[in-house]
């Protein structure tokens, strides 16, 4: 490619920016995929983003798209960066014939930014496990889906498997239970629930924040060490889980009383601990292991034929999979919006009443290729999170593996429900929604 | 031949002493303003104005607040993400407890609530210089940030300390809120960015700037003529720290519209205003205004081309983004260390000259 043509190519480039329409020749679903490879957390954002853009992709080689319309992912980097990923929502919003069809925003800041931008847009925004816990209620938050669980689902989890291993709920009471947190709107979210279990529970609460990025944990845990907490829960992120899990080992700290959210839990955090991080816990929804028949497609279709995002033996990873299942849903809540409307041309307003019936069970999953991949998701219109069941998997240092090592438990309802009913009213309130009536 | 003040005679003090005493100065000033208020709202889409225009003028705004610290005052702070956070946090409190003074009044508040902690945080600067004040403002920034991050009254105790602007109106508009209008809140942030460019220009050239510079160019020579250090470099404290909470409010309130401090108003947002006036050119209204378009448009500009324009892979593309921004810093600055605003100068030099350059 000579200058001239460079100079010439990026002066149409620069035209064409105002205008964003592309010339569309078939009915292309746009998909934005809005990936961090660069920054702090590219380490997480990267197998994420692999997963969700290769399940794409293998539908699109296998089957042809969904019901044979080709999917148009569009890729734009956030670098886990709110400005950035208010900049690609804008960028990408109006992409393409059918518009961008559903957001995955990926962080806490730019979920929180796309929650009022996606009512007006009307393109919902699929903040799988994360984001905003109170968007669970469906009637305040119409437009924003959190399934399948919350992180306050995840932490009254935690309150019953550290119960179950203490011999009863009972065993509670008199017990210490600190909880190693990203000092940011993400790591604050179980607080307030994990405030209300202790006072439920009698247990004793400690919070410890760890700043942004985490590589700084040693007052921290010597604060874990001073105080001995009996569990050590920790809501951490990028670097920060790598570190935490290195500094609990180097104070000795029993890893199988040390229990990550599903974010802490991949290859990326526990590897470089090595053996020592052997036993650590973390919560999840799906499945690890890249042996299920998806995962054969999607090197048979995609991989094969070079058109991989990422290399071929992580697949399967953690947060691959994690991708993956994300992909999974929201394709299927696209199949569902396209049987709703009896049509194929569908927007993000369509995607929404997709999303609201979805139904993916046992016997779906098995068509999928993904069967016993993760638990049976049924979406209303009132209830966006789910069935909120979460399970705890850990990891074996000697074969290098995670593996599930409970059965997906229900939350604590009674403590979760009414903290979102409140924390909705209070959006509500704030922002002056008016809450819609279900059914 | 086109750029010079031959033939255009002052008759009166007034003429003689305005902003802008060359004729073609005005009219360029005049237009640039006619095509902010009256084209572009009509010409760009929300993309543009959203994703480009507004945090350009947002960042120009609190460029311009800094530019009259460290360049016009000659006082370095790194605290302009602290009191950025300051402004929003108070717009934030305004909003929700007195909206029935307007928005327009409560950006106006909360930049004067930011002078009075940026005049406090100034304090220091009476007795340490140069880079040990620059340390010090360093420790406002991280104090600042922390004391938002601890203090729950300041988020009203939200679950997860983000703060969410409520929706207001000016003029029956809708300006903040995801409801809010995107030509609306241009037109706001442009008028408050003009208005408080023009303050600044006319601050800088009067007796208050010039008491700045004489602080800036030598503190000690100016003490002896008569400069009062104390009321010289607190007014600049507070005057900047004016400027950067309003724009800090704006920020937060029309283009954010939700923001955790840690992240919104982060160490790396003291150094992105400082970069944008080194590079636009210290001391300078305008310098401000170029220092901010590059640092917002360059990276916009150079992903869209790649992305867009090529086909990138959008990974690949913002590693060659942070690179070239990066060699482009570096070679600017080799080229002319006095910022763009001084290759404007040059050109407007060379402009008078022409065609006859000797």
């Amino acid at each position: 490619m000579n200058i001239a043509k460079l100079t010439r190519q990026a002066v149409l480039a620069l035209l064409a920016m105002p205008l964003l329409s592309g010339v569309a020749t078939a009915y292309e679903l746009t998909i934005p995929s809005l990936d961090y490879r660069t920054g702090p957390y590219a380490p997480n954002g990267i197998p994420f983003a692999n997963g969700y853009g290769d399940y794409l992709h293998m539908l699109n080689e296998r089957d042809g798209g969904i019901n044979g319309s080709k999917i148009n992912l569009v890729a734009c980097e956030t670098a886990y960066n709110t400005k950035r990923g208010v900049e690609c929502y804008e960028n990408t919003k109006g992409e393409g014939e059918s518009g961008a069809l559903v957001y995955q925003p990926l962080s806490t800041g730019i979920t929180y930014q796309l929650i009022p931008k996606s009512s007006v847009d009307r393109i919902p925004v699929f903040s799988m496990g994360y984001g905003r816990t109170s968007a669970a209620n469906g009637k305040v938050f119409p437009w924003v889906f959190n399934f399948p669980a919350t992180y306050w689902d995840q932490a009254t989890v935690f309150i019953r498997y550290i119960g179950e291993k203490e011999g009863g709920m009972d065993k509670l009471k008199g017990k210490k239970i600190a909880l190693v947190y990203h000092n940011s709107a993400y790591g604050k979210e179980p607080i307030r629930t994990l405030e209300k279990a202790a006072e439920q529970y009698g247990f004793e609460f400690l919070q410890l924040p760890v700043d942004h990025p985490g590589q700084e944990q040693k007052s921290t845990w010597l604060q874990v060490r001073q105080e001995r907490p009996d569990w050590v829960l920790m809501w951490g992120w990028g670097v920060m889980n790598q570190v935490a899990i290195k500094e609990a080992a180097s104070i000795r700290y029993p890893m199988d009383h040390f229990i990550g959210v599903w974010w802490s839990g991949s290859e990326n955090d526990v590897l470089p601990a090595g053996d020592a991080a052997h036993g650590y816990l973390s919560g999840a929804f799906h499945q690890p292991g890249g042996n299920f028949p998806a995962h054969d497609d999607i090197r048979k279709y995609v991989y094969d034929k070079g058109m991989g995002l990422g290399e071929r033996d992580r697949i399967g990873e953690v947060l691959y999979n994690r991708g993956l299942v994300a992909a999974m849903w929201t394709s299927e809540a696209i199949r569902k919006a396209m049987e709703i409307h009896k049509t194929n041309k569908i927007k993000g307003v369509h995607v929404r009443d997709g999303f609201e019936a979805l139904d993916v069970d046992e016997a779906r999953l098995t068509e999928l290729g993904l069967p016993g991949f993760t638990i049976p998701v049924k979406i209303t219109c009132e209830n966006h999170e789910g069935p909120g069941k979460v399970a705890l998997q850990q990891w074996d240092a000697k074969a290098q593996k995670w593996s599930l090592v409970s059965g997906f438990y229900e939350p604590l309802r009674d403590i979760t429900a009414p903290l979102i009913a409140e924390d909705s009213a209070q959006y509500a309130k704030e922002n002056g929604v008016v809450p819609r009536i279900c059914g | 031949m086109i750029y010079r003040e031959t033939g255009q005679f002052k008759s009166s003090y007034e003429s003689d002493q305005a902003l802008f005493p060359i004729k073609q100065d005005r009219y360029v000033i005049l237009g640039v303003l006619i095509v902010t208020f009256g084209v572009v709202p009509g010409l760009l889409n929300e993309y543009w104005l959203n994703a480009i225009l507004l945090p350009f003028l947002i960042y120009a705004l609190a460029a311009l607040g800094l530019n009259i610290l460290t360049g016009y005052c000659g006082q370095v702070s790194l605290g302009t993400g602290g009191f950025m956070a300051v402004g929003a946090f108070s717009v934030y409190k305004l909003m929700i407890a007195f909206p029935e003074l307007g928005f327009i009044p409560l950006v106006l508040l909360s930049g004067v609530i930011t002078a009075a902690v940026g005049a406090l945080f100034g304090l220091p600067s009476l007795r340490i210089k140069g880079f040990y004040l620059a340390v010090a403002t360093l420790a406002a920034q991280f104090f600042l940030i922390w004391l938002f991050n601890k203090v729950g009254w300041f988020f009203n105790y939200n679950a997860s300390g983000m703060i969410n602007s409520p929706p207001m109106t000016v003029f029956g508009v809708i300006i903040t809120g995801p409801e809010g209008d995107m030509t609306g809140k241009y037109y706001l942030v442009a008028t408050f960015v003009a208005l408080f460019a023009l303050v600044a220009k006319n601050l800088a050239r009067g007796r208050i700037g010039r008491n700045w510079m004489a602080i800036r160019d030598m503190d000690i020579a100016a003490e002896l003529i008569g400069v009062r250090p104390l009321i010289a470099k607190l007014s600049a404290f507070a005057v900047s720290s004016f400027y950067i909470g309003m724009a800090g409010a704006l920020y937060f309130a029309v283009w954010l519209g939700s923001a955790e401090p840690t992240e919104a108003f982060d160490i790396n947002q003291s150094f992105l205003v400082l970069f944008m006036i080194i590079i636009g050119g210290l001391g300078s209204v305008l310098g401000s205004f170029l220092g901010a378009g590059f640092m917002v448009l360059m990276p916009i500009l150079l992903k869209n081309i790649m992305v867009d324009g090529f086909g990138t892979d959008a990974a690949l593309a913002a590693h060659i983004e942070i690179i070239t921004v990066g060699v482009l810093i570096i070679g600017f600055l080799i080229v002319e260390p006095h910022g763009l605003a001084r290759l404007w100068r040059i050109a407007k030099e060379k402009i008078r000259l022409w065609p006859f350059p000797h």
